[in-house]
């Protein structure tokens, strides 16, 4: 019996497992409490909805080899850029989201570009130097949030030049556009219809994409470089395609993101994006160098559940003090720790 | 150019593109300082010059910290975090014990003793948290800096779960102490520092000019001995300078010496700026020479061998993993302690936050003094700190009196915080790999 818990855990992995059993855990906690559980479930599906597509930025990333997106802050500063010039434009509702889905791409295919030779020109030490991009590029973006003279009046201060911390989406018709489109109520759960189906669009779209020949190009190159160069695959080529295609699902993300929390967070809001998205990932069962569609599906549902379902338990039972969010430091941490631990050193440098 | 370079360093195999690349980030810094001093009308000299001295006695410990990883072949330990988690929990105690003591009339653990009495209090701490770290990096081979980057976002969610919610919850504290939340769990967003603000700084110090007139001065007599006394311990070996460098030394020096003489004379602004904490500069020396002495210990040696190659220092019956566990303890326990000074100068510890920033500051300031992910020199964090925080004083007047918005300035200077790590280290690793790539082809024709 024992051995057979041992072999269940392994399978599926020690991240999955834990997260699994204590989202499982609170869940029962609140229930017992006398939490809602329909809107507990209403809200991990918004914020599956709202995150599924940062997480799914990774799945490119990972396959390729470069490993987990820790850049994702690169795509998120382009679809934000994508939408301010929209707004600018004084674009609302469905047009807005339309126009700052097909300028984004415009950015991120840039972006995304330009970050994939910098992957290639640091192959080994891709995970560290991604990060500071990604935190490089924030700064970079906060002065241009700053500089550039962008002038609806919607999105600027009272006083002074410069664009607000956060945008409301409201401003513009765009407030949980996707998110209640469509939308409808069973027992209680509220489904958001239109995010579901575009994560399931773009899941789909990427599962479509690693069967045609590009696609598994670009994950023969990330499973085995030396064996893929040899049969000859570009693989750096490849690697740069897989990062456009990152970085374009995170402009995507954070557009999807924006209207579903109601506001487009600027300046140092992405920050620190990319770690819950790469602890997502990991959490479904994800390794820096394999990632799948169901890795990335479970992922998002455990780890948000888990943030959803935390938050007014722990409330309940330690009032007073927001323990929700230091246990989520400490899991999302710990799980791209042991994620780390798990990476096969590339050449003794 | 190159030619004239190769002529004056006496050195035939000088190519200025490499030079240029290697100190590329010093050299933005120099170029964004000089700049920053023409444009910045509204700053004054002293105040410059308090400023910068300031931020050089609060964080030269904890960039210091961060040389031995660097030789042992660890890379830039970002995990000093940790270590500066360590030194704030030892604060915490003991300023909880001093207020508790204080009131029934007892000591009140402040002043130097109290400053030494955290100093011990943190070393076993950061000694387990360092091999803890430690050993982690022997687990993550390859990608410690991405490692140790995430063990100090790690180290920081056990740390707010210790201060905020076990120190009340489970270890018991008087519900009514200042230091306490309101409702008895967990510590407030800030810590007084008491009587131990300043301890370090204060204990005897002198005016700055006096201060730079005979620091100038033994440079000069130093580099002059150097040069033309020094004895060779070793037949054939030199400690001679390149012509260049020499001069560059003696010019730099006699310049310092005849400005600072000329401040004295004529009672210039620099008469103005903050004296000179001689027992701080001392411990921050003593640390230098520590960590240079290491180097020459069988310890040293088995750090830089590790560094080189493990491969070849485990064929040597070096101990890989033991040896790196040791550096990162000795550069956990010393960012403790440099977390500690640091504080002790600033006169308040904001619990929740203080820590964060420790890590990229520091790497930030050794990589602008031109190290990079194998080697790093006590030169290198003594001028990167001053060049650093040069720049951060800077911007936000830049910013000021170029854009109008000091706002502006504050970004731009996250901004060279970030770029400057990322910049150094794609460097870095660019170059390593194409070394790699130009080596892979004789290879194979053997």
């Amino acid at each position: 019996m024992g051995k057979k818990i041992g072999d269940f855990i392994n399978r599926i992995g020690i991240p999955t497992f834990a997260v699994g059993l204590l989202l499982v855990v609170l869940l029962i906690a609140a229930g017992v409490m006398g939490q809602s559980i329909p809107t507990l479930i209403s809200d991990i599906l918004k914020r599956v909805g709202m995150n599924g597509l940062l997480v799914l930025a990774m799945l490119p990333a990972i396959k390729s080899g470069t490993g987990p997106n820790f850049a994702l802050p690169v795509g998120i500063e382009g679809g934000l850029m994508a939408l301010i010039v929209c707004m600018q434009f004084d674009f609302s509702g469905w047009a807005l989201m339309g126009a700052s889905a097909v300028l984004c791409i415009v950015f991120c295919i840039i972006l995304g570009w330009l970050y994939g030779q910098l992957m290639n020109a640091v192959k080994g030490a891709e995970m560290t130097i991604a990060t500071y991009s990604g935190f490089s590029i924030v700064a970079f973006f906060n002065i241009l949030w700053l500089a550039i003279p962008f002038s609806n009046r919607k999105m600027g201060w009272m006083l002074g030049n410069g664009l607000r911390e956060t945008i409301q989406m409201k401003g513009f018709e765009a407030d949980k556009i996707l998110s209640d489109f469509l939308a409808f109520e069973i027992a209680g759960i509220k489904f958001p219809t239109g995010m579901i189906l575009v994560l399931a669009f773009f899941c789909l779209l990427s599962w479509l994409f690693f069967r045609t020949k590009t696609g598994m190009a670009i994950f023969a190159g990330g499973q085995n470089p030396r064996f893929a160069e040899a049969s000859g695959l570009n693989i750096d080529r490849n690697r740069i395609i897989a990062n456009i295609l990152s970085t374009i699902l995170a402009g995507l993300g954070i557009i999807m993101y924006s209207q579903g929390y109601g506001y487009a967070q600027l300046y140092n809001g992405p920050l620190n994006m990319a770690f819950p998205a790469v602890a997502a990932v990991l959490v479904g069962g994800a390794t820096a160098s394999k990632a799948s569609i169901p890795n990335v599906l479970i992922g998002v549902c455990l780890f948000q559940g888990l943030m959803t379902t935390a938050m007014p338990v722990m409330n309940q039972i330690f009032t007073g003090t927001d323990l929700s969010d230091i246990m989520r430091i400490i899991i999302q941490n710990g799980v791209i720790l042991y994620a780390l631990t798990k990476v096969k050193s590339g050449g003794d440098r | 150019m190159n030619d004239m370079m190769k002529k004056l360093t006496g050195d035939s195999s000088f190519d200025l593109g490499n030079w240029v690349l290697d100190n590329i980030v010093t050299i933005i810094f120099w170029v964004f300082i000089i700049l920053g001093m023409l444009t910045a009308k509204d700053l004054s000299l002293n105040g410059f010059f308090t400023e910068l001295c300031n931020r050089f006695y609060r964080n030269a410990f904890l960039i210091l910290s961060l040389i031995i990883p660097v030789i042992a072949g660890l890379g830039l330990n970002f995990g000093i975090v940790v270590g500066a988690i360590a030194g704030q929990l030892a604060i915490i105690a003991v300023r909880y014990w001093g207020i508790n003591s204080e009131l029934v009339g007892g000591t009140a653990f402040g002043g130097l003793g109290g400053l030494l009495l955290m100093f011990v209090i943190a070393l076993p701490i950061a000694a387990i948290i360092g091999w803890l770290t430690g050993t982690l990096y022997n687990k993550t081979k390859g990608q410690e800096m991405i490692a140790s980057l995430i063990v100090g976002y790690f180290g920081n969610g056990v740390y707010q779960f210790i201060v905020l919610f076990l120190i009340g919850a489970v270890i018991p504290v008087a519900a009514a102490h200042p230091m306490i939340l309101y409702d008895g769990v967990g510590i407030r967003m800030s810590v007084d520092m008491g009587s131990t603000t300043y301890a370090l700084d204060n204990l005897l110090q002198i005016p700055f000019v006096p201060f730079m007139i005979a620091a100038a001065a033994f440079v000069l007599l130093f580099v002059l001995w150097n040069q033309f006394i020094r004895k060779p311990k070793v037949e054939g070996q030199s400690y001679k300078m390149n012509p260049l460098k020499f001069w560059v030394y003696v010019i730099l020096a006699a310049g310092v010496l005849a400005y600072f003489v000329m401040q004295l004379m004529t009672g210039g602004p620099m008469n103005d700026v903050r004296q000179v904490p001689v027992v701080l500069m001392l411990v921050i020396a003593a640390l230098a020479i520590f960590n240079q002495w290491i180097m020459n210990t069988k310890l040293g040696q088995d750090f830089r061998s590790c560094g080189m190659n493990q491969t070849i220092a485990e064929a040597n019956g070096i101990n890989v993993d033991r040896t790196r566990v040791i550096a990162t303890v000795i550069s956990t326990v010393l960012a403790a302690w440099g977390m500690i000074i640091y504080l002790q100068n600033m006169g308040t510890l904001n619990t929740y936050t203080a820590h964060n920033n420790v890590g990229y500051f520091s790497v930030a300031a050794i990589l602008v003094g031109g190290a990079s992910v194998d080697k790093a020199t006590i030169g290198q964090a003594v001028t990167g700190c001053l060049l650093f925080h040069a720049m951060f004083i800077l911007s936000p007047e830049i910013g000021k009196a170029v854009f109008g918005q000091a706002a502006l300035g504050e970004y731009f200077r996250t901004f060279m915080v970030y770029g400057v790590i990322g910049l150094s280290l794609g460097l870095y690793v660019w170059r390593a790999n194409k070394r790699a790539k130009l080596a892979m082809p004789k290879e194979d024709e053997e």
